[in-house]
């Protein structure tokens, strides 16, 4: 699903060139749920914004459910992000004015799907996440935890390749947490292909595959025995 | 354009940034509003001045006689110099081919005028068929004075509107007799004036009739012309100053009247006069068009700018929305259309009040200078292509800024 060899990735800051990817050799086969591990400044968040096609990579190359990416373009990254990916974000990014269904339904209309089925189908999700009774709510009157179910309710609604998900948890308390990644496994058991970054030694248990990055590098790449959230809720 | 999803996005987006909203809308309409009342009050000048010079045709040259200031040639100061029927004929014949129309006029002030029991006092002129043209005069009923008045000097007498109003109320005029200083006169004919009231409260009668009824011998008043016009209005300019150059010197040299006295003969051109005021009109409008254009200008940049706060603002939203796969041209889309749709709004907005104003405040604008402001259909199509544009052009550069903003940068922007 996801092959990429000798990624590198340095940023500018003034007069310093700040070296974050060193050659990253790295693939997910599809289905798989993997989590990316590392201290802060460990090129984590890099990387993923490089699969997410929020951020291009200076060398090396990417190939995301065989198609290079490669020399994209503002439109041509849009609709690959649209086609391939669902993001889930560590502060939610709902559109505040716009209630639960309509954040959901976001992906769906730059699909350009009519408005009918476009409600149908962001009010299945919404069931699936257990929030259709919230459809109407905007994202101030929902909790944080209700809110990532939104954002991963979004993520799912264009029916993506891959889900990236950065520090899903990483504004909720523990047992909200564990609700989340309840929900993200359940995605995953469904087939779904999930990129997990995070720094908390728990939430990586429950992936099934551990990748630790220092310094640019991959230092450590392990199969782990899958921890299932459910057992703590 | 006539995407309906785009406009519930774009109905959305705005309610949920009210002022900002509310504040571009008042620049802009009130800027409309400006221009709009601005170039109605530039008709309305202009229809104005140009009423004014209507009272009388506008290449007329009016020629009086007045008394000398200055000795010469042994005369002395202080001379009144008349004017006489000889004099009118001799220009007459030297400048026949320059001249358009004319007549000599005697004329006598607080005329008393009756008809049964009304009376009332008027101006009365005696003047030839031609003065109807160089009044600008137009027949309400019967017919101007004719060649056979003046050769046989029939008592007729031709009457303005407003007289026929004062003496006769809604009865027939023409056919009836009045007495002028007790003397009976037929009424042939009512006139009205573009100049109004003022000018329409005279009375016509053949001038050998009018000299020979109230003493006048063979002494003019005055004599007033009109030159040929010619297409090019600064050609008929130049010919008009002339003749009144060439009638000035005659007339001085004939009654030895110093060549730099200002009082003894006073040479009236109103073309050139014309001339002065219409440029004077054209820089008035010119200005009053900068100004409201600069109004305009000004609210265009306000809407500008509150795009681009609300692009600032809205940098995350943006952001969001390029991750879940927004095209770029949709980002531009939907920020061009909305300051085209709020600058629309508004400005037809001002456009309208504007219109509404202007012809709510027209029948109270009693002055001579300024009738009918209005704005015309030609002049609101301008300014709805100008607005739509200003709209297109204020919202381009934050467009163009949402659109390249990086999505990564923008989820970043907390």
């Amino acid at each position: 699903m996801i092959e990429i060899s000798d990624l590198h990735k340095s940023y500018t800051m003034g007069s310093n060139s700040l070296h974050v990817l060193k050659g990253i050799d790295f693939s997910v086969k599809e289905g798989e749920m993997v989590s990316i591990m590392g201290s802060s400044g460990s090129g984590k968040s890099t990387l993923l914004n490089i699969l997410g096609m929020l951020d291009e990579a200076d060398q090396g190359s990417y190939t995301l459910d065989g198609v290079h990416i490669k020399d994209l373009n503002e439109k041509i990254a849009a609709q690959y992000r649209n086609k391939f990916l669902g993001f889930i974000f560590q502060s939610f990014n709902l559109i505040n004015y716009k209630n639960a269904l309509d954040n959901v339904s976001m992906p769906l209309y730059y699909q350009g799907i009519k408005r009918k089925e476009r409600t149908e189908k962001a009010m299945h999700y919404l069931e699936k996440v257990g929030l259709a009774e919230w459809a109407t709510h905007l994202p101030s009157e929902l909790s944080g935890g209700q809110k990532q179910r939104v954002a991963i309710a979004r993520a799912l609604a264009s029916d993506p390749k891959v889900l990236l998900a950065d520090e899903p948890t990483g504004a909720l308390d523990t047992k909200t947490s564990y609700e989340v990644m309840d929900l993200i496994q359940g995605i995953n058991e469904e087939g779904k292909t999930i990129l997990v970054v995070t720094h908390e030694h728990d939430i990586a248990q429950m992936t099934k595959r551990i990748v630790n990055l220092k310094d640019g590098r991959i230092i450590d790449d392990t199969l782990v025995n899958q921890v299932k959230a459910s057992s703590y809720v | 354009m006539f995407d309906l999803e785009r406009w519930q996005e774009i109905f959305e987006t705005l309610s949920k940034n009210k002022l900002q909203t509310f504040l571009t809308m008042v620049s802009v309409f009130s800027g409309v509003l400006i221009l709009i009342i601005l170039i109605g009050f530039s008709t309305g000048i202009q229809n104005g001045v140009r009423s004014q010079f209507e009272q009388d045709a506008t290449n007329r040259i009016a020629i009086r006689s007045g008394v000398t200031t200055k000795e010469y040639k042994g005369l002395n100061p202080g001379r009144r110099i008349q004017m006489r029927n000889v004099d009118f004929s001799d220009l007459n014949r030297k400048y026949e081919d320059d001249i358009e129309y004319k007549t000599g006029i005697y004329n006598i002030w607080g005329g008393q005028t009756t008809y049964g029991k009304e009376s009332g006092n008027y101006r009365i002129e005696g003047a030839y068929p031609d003065q109807q043209f160089i009044e600008n005069a137009s027949m309400v009923a019967g017919r101007f004075l004719s060649q056979d008045d003046m050769d046989e000097s029939r008592k007729v007498v031709i009457i303005g509107n407003q007289v026929k109003k004062d003496l006769f109320k809604s009865k027939e005029a023409v056919g009836e007799t009045i007495k002028i200083f007790d003397i009976n006169f037929k009424v042939v004919g009512v006139y009205s004036d573009p100049g109004g009231e003022r000018e329409e409260t005279r009375l016509f009668l053949p001038l050998p009739t009018a000299q020979k009824v109230f003493n006048g011998g063979d002494r003019l008043r005055s004599m007033a012309y009109t030159v040929k016009m010619s297409d090019d209005f600064d050609a008929a300019v130049a010919l008009s100053e002339s003749l009144s150059e060439g009638f000035e010197t005659d007339l001085k040299s004939k009654y030895s009247v110093a060549p730099d006295d200002r009082s003894a003969f006073r040479v009236n051109n109103t073309l050139e006069e014309a001339r002065k005021i219409y440029s004077l009109i054209d820089m008035i409008s010119a200005v009053f068009w900068f100004i409201g254009l600069g109004t305009i200008i000004a609210g265009v940049v306000g809407v500008g700018n509150i795009m681009l706060i609300v692009v600032k603002e809205r940098t995350k939203e943006i952001g969001i929305r390029k991750a879940l796969g927004a095209l770029p041209s949709s980002i531009v889309g939907m920020i061009l259309q909305e300051a085209i749709f709020i600058t629309a709004i508004a400005g037809f907005g001002g456009l309208f009040l504007g219109v509404i104003a202007l012809n709510i405040a027209s029948p109270f604008i009693d002055s001579d200078f300024i009738k009918f402001p209005r704005v015309d259909f030609v002049t609101s199509i301008t300014i709805v292509l100008i607005i739509i544009f200003a709209g297109a052009l204020a919202g381009y550069f934050p467009a163009r800024r949402a659109a390249n903003i990086k999505p990564i940068e923008a989820l970043r922007d907390e």
